[in-house]
């Protein structure tokens, strides 16, 4: 456990410097739903009921499309130089390895929704009827649903010729059941019509199935030749 | 006290890279027993095969040089060994142990390609690759890596802005970080200068000594001439020729423990 948790600090802490040097995963994730925003923004002008019924949608649509340009990037670092093979010859846990890189997607698009959330309320004059603080965990809940599958997923397809095409073939699909609870909740917490319990359930439930497969399943990932 | 507590404690990789004593010993091998056995082992990529059938066995404590033309099979034989690639039939044993899992400790692997990341400088690499083996904040033993393959440990500069033949050096002191009793080249001097290429064969003479088993793959056979034990002839993925020589670099009759009539498959 000790060395599952030490190489997955040091992976993480890599990540995250490389990161900031480049900002390439930021940058591109923030361009691309700024431009969703904006474009959905001007194309439907909804009043501010109108609003409430949609932003749910629009919200985790940007932020799902938004990922998957973070998730390619995750493993392309790792393919340049061939750097897998080092951490494949080294005695360190695969599950690490993808730990350390979800929890890192999920600090990406984490920022990214903190940084968007502004310009969501700003554009679709939101405020939510519902309590306010179960946005909070219905972001962080769908936010590591979208990644975590991600994750995996981007893993799988690294070796696929068109791996960036190939990404959302895969995760989207599976991505539903988990899209559709977070965006009934935040519906539900922004229109105060219903309660968003029983969705936040399911997105936890989503969570715990889908992270449990990911980490039996890795390291047969990594190890795919 | 653990391999790990061992290798953390040491801050000159000389004590890593040269001194057998210390780690457990991977799988009891010695220098009685093989470093790699390999039992007809054949790959298939799609259609074309990359390895026929090789049947092999190399010492403990010898510098292996394996020659060969483009596609002969060496790369593939060299991940196959490394546990990379999974052979399509046939048995690999390394270290004592057909758990290829089991005995990466003890593994130094240097790829075609560098394996560093471009964005970070030579020690953070080092640093994040030394974690993967469990040596923990101990900047010394890195610093000292990058001294011995020739490198300034003080160079702040990205690895990505750095010549081919520092990249190579850095991949090798990556390679060689963790004391591995078994190491693994595939083309350690390509791009690298004459002096340099020299001096990292020293150094691998010196591992030798040491006791590590060295197995590389190149192109230049004249660099390993009075170094080398063996030099392994492959073509179109079989081994069909072993010369075995002195340390002088003279062919050697009578004392190899696998003539050359017998390797030939």
């Amino acid at each position: 456990m000790s060395t599952l948790s030490a190489v997955l600090r040091s992976t993480l802490a890599k990540d995250l410097r490389m990161e900031w040097r480049s900002k390439d995963a930021i940058n591109s994730m923030l361009f691309f739903a700024l431009l969703v925003v904006v474009i959905f923004s001007f194309s439907f002008s909804p009043t501010a009921e109108e609003s409430r019924q949609i932003a749910g949608g629009l919200i985790w649509v940007a932020f799902l499309f938004a990922a998957v340009v973070a998730l390619n990037q995750t493993w392309a670092r790792e393919l340049r130089n061939q750097v897998l093979d080092a951490y494949r010859v080294s005695p360190a846990p695969a599950n690490s390895l993808f730990l350390a890189k979800a929890i890192g997607n999920f600090i990406f698009v984490g920022v990214l929704e903190v940084l968007m959330a502004p310009l969501f309320v700003v554009f679709y004059n939101l405020r939510p009827v519902g309590p306010a603080w179960q946005l909070g965990l219905v972001g962080a809940l769908a936010t590591w649903a979208l990644v975590v599958n991600g994750t995996f997923f981007a893993a799988m397809s690294i070796r696929t010729r068109s791996r960036e095409v190939m990404l959302p073939l895969i995760l989207f699909p599976i991505s539903i059941p988990a899209l559709l609870a977070m965006v009934e909740s935040t519906t539900a917490i922004l229109t105060g019509d219903a309660s968003p319990v029983f969705w936040i359930n399911l997105l936890a439930v989503y969570d715990v199935v889908f992270t449990t497969a990911c980490l039996l399943l890795f390291e047969t990932v990594l190890n795919a030749e | 006290m653990s391999r790990y507590e061992l290798l953390n404690e040491k801050t000159n990789p000389a004590d890593i890279a040269f001194d057998s004593a210390g780690a457990p010993d991977p799988g009891h091998a010695t220098y009685a027993t093989p470093a790699i056995t390999l039992d007809s082992v054949t790959r298939h990529f799609g259609r074309f095969a990359a390895l026929r059938g090789v049947s092999a066995n190399f010492s403990s404590g010898r510098l292996y040089t394996v020659l060969g033309d483009n596609g002969a099979g060496k790369s593939t034989l060299l991940r196959i060994i490394a546990g990379l690639l999974q052979p399509t039939r046939g048995r690999v044993e390394v270290l004592g142990t057909t758990n290829l899992k089991s005995v990466r400790p003890w593994i130094g692997y240097m790829g075609h390609a560098s394996l560093l990341y471009d964005e970070l400088d030579a020690m953070e690499n080092l640093r994040y690759f030394a974690g993967l083996y469990g040596i923990l904040g101990n900047d010394g033993l890195c610093a000292r890596a990058m001294t011995t393959v020739g490198l300034e440990p003080a160079l702040k500069r990205r690895v990505g802005q750095y010549s081919q033949g520092m990249r190579q050096r850095l991949s090798l002191a990556r390679a060689v970080l963790h004391d591995p009793k078994l190491l693994l080249l595939d083309e350690p001097f390509s791009n690298v200068d004459v002096a340099s290429a020299h001096e990292m064969v020293r150094l691998l003479g010196a591992m030798r000594d040491n006791g590590k088993t060295v197995f590389l793959v190149t192109h230049q056979p004249s660099l390993l001439e009075g170094t080398a034990d063996e030099f392994i002839h492959m073509t179109a993925g079989r081994i069909d020729q072993r010369d075995t020589r002195d340390r002088s670099g003279d062919p050697q009759t009578g004392m190899d423990p696998r003539p050359r009539t017998e390797a030939r498959r």
